[in-house]
């Protein structure tokens, strides 16, 4: 019989956010991956996995921000991951809302930089994602088993570092 | 080679000013500024606003030693190289970033070896002077907590189907 392997999206803006994403990468071994981020250079850091290109939005600009949403859905509906992954920001936070729509398993990573406090986006993605986690054991419980977990809750299962 | 990052949103001139004004009276020549759109005459430096992904890496490779914003990508490319590293955090109080997460992650980074921070510009000068003495800490792997890459796997494989034997 033919095995399912997961179809799994790793998003982040670049930057630092990029940065804790790709240190995730042993995590989707045997996985068929798909990378996006919002600079083009990023593709040669996963190769030979795939890697899509989304614009950069900020969140003063609403046309941007509009384009690059749409976007984010369109990678969204056309991939149909089994499972989303995400550390931020806005693209993974658009990411994992549309992943719920797709039937989508969908986790937040919150950013090790948010040292005092979960990030505004990683609090309310927390609200909806099927798991969200912090970096920081201070800001959440330890990860319990799958069946003991709340949604809702931030847990913590160690850091990028 | 002294490599100057302040990341990819914002420029960071309470930074980059007093890092050219000691690079200038040290006689300091190798160093590099990625300065993010600078209103510091950098004139004589290596410089560029911004540097793509792999030019980057290039730049953290050679580096010696890296002077910095509190940036989790500039952060985490130095612990990965075995690069010490300075840093000033940005305050969301002068208009530098959105929030204090700087001074936060500044605070639980500051006991890593290799790892130093200038609470403030007045404390850069001195620090700049001490740069040559700065150790790195051990190099990290290239890959996050073992715990962590082991709960993202679960979730990522929870509810597909295991490969079923033929019998």
């Amino acid at each position: 019989m033919k095995s399912r392997t997961p179809r799994v999206l790793a998003i982040s803006s670049r930057g630092g956010h990029w940065t804790q994403l790709r240190r995730l990468r042993s995590a989707f071994t045997g996985c068929d991956v798909t990378w996006a981020s919002t600079d083009a250079g990023l593709a040669t850091e996963v190769l030979p996995d795939r890697f899509v290109l989304i614009p950069e939005a900020s969140r003063w600009d609403r046309l941007r921000l509009a384009w690059s949403v749409l976007c984010v859905l369109w990678l969204v509906v056309r991939l149909r991951p089994h499972a989303i992954v995400s550390t931020g920001a806005a693209p993974g936070f658009f990411a994992l809302r549309f992943g719920r729509i797709v039937g989508a398993r969908t986790l937040w990573l919150d950013s090790f930089a948010n040292a005092e406090e979960m990030s505004l986006s990683g609090r309310n993605a927390a609200k909806f994602a099927d798991l969200a986690l912090t970096q920081w054991a201070h800001l959440g419980a330890e990860l319990p088993p799958a069946a003991d977990r709340r949604k809702g809750a931030a847990y913590h299962a160690g850091a990028v570092v | 080679m002294i490599l100057v990052s302040v990341g990819s949103q914002l420029p960071f001139d309470r930074l980059v000013g007093p890092v050219a004004g000691w690079a200038r009276a040290r006689g300091v020549r190798d160093i590099f500024f990625q300065h993010g759109g600078t209103t510091v005459d950098l004139s004589g430096f290596d410089q560029a606003a911004f540097v793509p992904p792999n030019e980057a890496s290039a730049l953290f490779d050679r580096a010696d030693v890296v002077v910095a914003h509190v940036g989790m990508g500039t952060i985490l490319s130095c612990l990965e190289r075995g690069k010490p590293i300075l840093v000033l955090p940005r305050k969301a109080s002068l208009g530098e970033t959105r929030n204090e997460h700087q001074t936060a992650s500044a605070r639980s980074l500051e006991s890593r070896a290799g790892f130093f921070v200038a609470w403030d510009e007045t404390a850069l000068p001195d620090m700049l002077d001490r740069l040559g003495s700065m150790k790195a800490g051990e190099r990290i792997g290239s890959h996050a907590s073992p715990r962590l890459i082991s709960a993202i796997r679960d979730f990522v494989w929870n509810g597909v189907p295991p490969i079923q034997s033929k019998s």
